[in-house]
């Protein structure tokens, strides 16, 4: 029990992404593999940001101790536990991931713009987006223009 | 290790990722694209929630702006251009990657046994690089919000390869969708009488309201959360908007293709110029530092902003102004180019298809 | 004082997410798109609106108020025609609103589509 507690988000994360793996894997239709690929990327991040988190801490947007939020934060914690692991009297999440993620999930959109982009261009030129068909059809083009012996 | 305080935070932790997994799992079982879209929307609505409970705030706006607003509006222009809304299903086809996502979901859950318990705050990852980086934003930038710090000062060269990455995105999307419509757009004609007057008149108020909005959360990127991605995301929103309400012939108008595109080029101009200027004044590149010469560090007023002894703030304040200024630019011009490229290739394909 | 302002406030959240939770309860089992919407709405103004208010009555008097009661005009702008927008396309796609009395139908009975019928 007390290591599903410990470990419950990273199992959650590898459920998410093990989803989004079988949706890449088990579908033929392009965007649905676009989709399924937007959920991995996204459960990635879900990973980093698990792993930066502190408990009982606050975002990491620097606040005066002295202050009433300050206060207010540091009355719900251990004082040794401020002590500690505070930083000027608050305990912050770690940013470093913060910043990664923020980053990533730009990137993320605009590489699924690109795929998406791709597949419209892959619609248009064989008139279907299941990879199955799309393999047929460019195996045929292949035989017509290069004739059997 | 310390255990994570199990209280009312953990609680709602462990609620959202619940439903994550229940969102995933309709994901994966739905067969109609149109579905998928909405629950991937959903899913990033969640998971925008699940940040702000993990105290990241940038993130969670981050993910709430794009998750909800850009990705939902380039899948609906794909499946719109594909005209796909059923998946075929093959049963043989999902034995093998079922087994692997078992095996594979096994073994990594094995791995995550060696990870260090959630919410520990002596962990590596905690304890170290980003601990530093808490204790000396102070010193160094002066800026309260420790992400914008370390995203545009600490760590300003990847962002600096991110926003090249987005730019080379636009372009990419831009070449294989083609820059708006190549047929003229008809004026937009209301066929059903004036039904859309709701949509027009919010519309009208709210596109200002939510540039001025973008502008807000540009410049207050380092005193809370906030910061240039986030603003370009919401600016191209807008002018999303407005081409969804008013017609995508008056938003071309007011905000041509070619514009965005070199706007694109300029934040990316920008940004890396702010670097160089940086190595003429005589340090490194994107040290700010040294973005200003010592005749015009010596112009500004002692004190005036954070620490007296600590006058070199100005430069970094203004660094990180100027590259998060270049990172709005392309970011805003790279979503409004891919949504010009989808939507100008619906407007194609309707044509083509009334034409024939 | 503060500690019956947290009570309340506490309260008023805890209300508004019951009618959130009534909101959702209504689109799954309302029979008819535009019910539906009716009943989706319940979740921005009744819902939103209590727990907006409950948040205001907890923090800080101050800037946080304001913040919060512009987060509340933005929803009641937008909610609205976000409603009118959906029943807009519900109409011009061909669903037309089921007229007369009908009892919900339970799960061995077909139900009847609303789409079309005058």
């Amino acid at each position: 029990m007390n290591w599903l507690a410990a470990h419950f988000n990273y199992v959650v994360v590898v459920i998410l992404m093990m989803a989004g793996l079988f949706i890449v894997f088990s579908t033929g239709n392009l965007i649905k593999r676009m989709i399924g690929l937007a959920l991995f990327q996204t459960s990635t991040g879900l990973f980093y940001i698990s792993l930066g988190k502190v408990s009982g801490a606050t975002s990491a947007i620097t606040l005066d101790a002295t202050s009433v939020d300050g206060k207010a934060l540091a009355a719900q914690l251990d004082p040794a536990y401020v002590e500690r692991f505070g930083v000027d009297g608050v305990v912050y999440s770690n940013p470093l991931p913060h910043v990664l993620i923020l980053t990533a999930i730009v990137v993320g959109v605009a590489t699924l713009a690109v795929g998406l982009a791709i597949a419209v261009r892959v619609r248009e030129a064989y008139g279907t987006v299941e990879a199955d068909e799309i393999e047929a059809l460019s195996r045929v083009t292949a035989e017509q223009a290069e004739p059997a012996p | 290790m310390t255990a994570p305080i199990l209280d009312a935070n953990f609680a709602l932790n462990v609620a959202l990722l619940l439903m994550l997994v229940v969102l995933a799992f309709a994901v994966v079982r739905t067969r109609s694209l149109l579905a998928a879209i909405l629950l991937l929307t959903v899913f990033s609505l969640v998971s925008a929630t699940w940040l702000m409970v993990m105290d990241a705030a940038d993130v969670a706006f981050t993910e709430a702006v794009v998750g909800a607003g850009i990705s939902t509006i380039v899948a609906l222009g794909a499946i719109l251009l594909t005209r796909g809304e059923v998946v075929r299903v093959n049963w043989k086809r999902q034995v093998v990657p079922g087994l692997l996502a078992v095996i594979v979901g096994g073994m990594l859950i094995y791995a995550v046994s060696a990870l260090p318990d959630f919410g520990d705050p002596a962990s590596p990852a905690n304890s170290h690089v980003g601990r530093s980086y808490l204790e000396t934003t102070k010193h160094d930038i002066g800026a309260p919000n420790v992400v914008t710090a370390v995203l545009g000062s600490y760590r300003g060269f990847d962002t600096l390869g991110e926003t090249v990455v987005i730019f080379a995105a636009c372009i990419g999307v831009a070449l294989m969708l083609g820059f708006g419509p190549r047929a003229t757009l008809a004026p937009a004609v209301d066929t059903l009488g004036d039904h859309h007057v709701v949509l027009r008149v919010v519309a009208k108020l709210l596109i200002p309201l939510i540039i001025l909005f973008a502008l807000y959360v540009q410049f207050h990127g380092d005193l809370g959360a906030g910061g240039g991605f986030q603003a370009g995301v919401i600016m191209a929103v807008a002018i999303i908007l407005h081409a969804l309400v008013f017609g995508l012939r008056d938003t071309m108008a007011a905000v041509p293709a070619r514009v965005a595109r070199t706007v694109a080029v300029l934040g990316v101009v920008l940004y890396a110029g702010v670097g160089i200027v940086c190595i003429a004044n005589g340090g490194g590149f994107l040290d700010y530092d040294y973005l200003f010469t010592p005749q015009v560090e010596a112009m500004i007023p002692p004190g005036l902003l954070g620490d007296p002894d600590h006058v070199h703030h100005w430069g970094q304040h203004f660094g990180i102004l100027f590259i998060e200024l270049g990172v709005l630019m392309t970011v805003a011009a790279t979503m409004v180019t891919i949504f010009y490229g989808f939507a100008g290739r619906t407007v194609d394909a309707i044509e083509a298809r009334a034409r024939t | 004082m503060v500690d019956a302002l947290n009570w309340i406030g506490g309260g008023f959240i805890v209300a508004g997410a019951l009618l959130s939770i009534l909101g959702a309860a209504g689109v799954l089992r309302f029979p008819d798109v535009y019910t539906r919407i009716h009943a989706a709405s319940l979740t921005d103004t009744g819902g939103a609106t209590l727990m907006l208010f409950g948040m205001g009555l907890l923090g800080p008097f101050g800037l946080i108020t304001l913040k919060l009661f512009l987060v509340w005009g933005f929803v009641m702008l937008t909610s609205p025609a976000a409603s009118n927008a959906l029943a807009n396309a519900a109409y011009s796609s061909g669903h037309r609103p089921r007229i007369g009395n009908f009892q919900i139908v339970g799960d061995d009975e077909p139900e009847p589509s609303s789409k079309g019928a005058p």
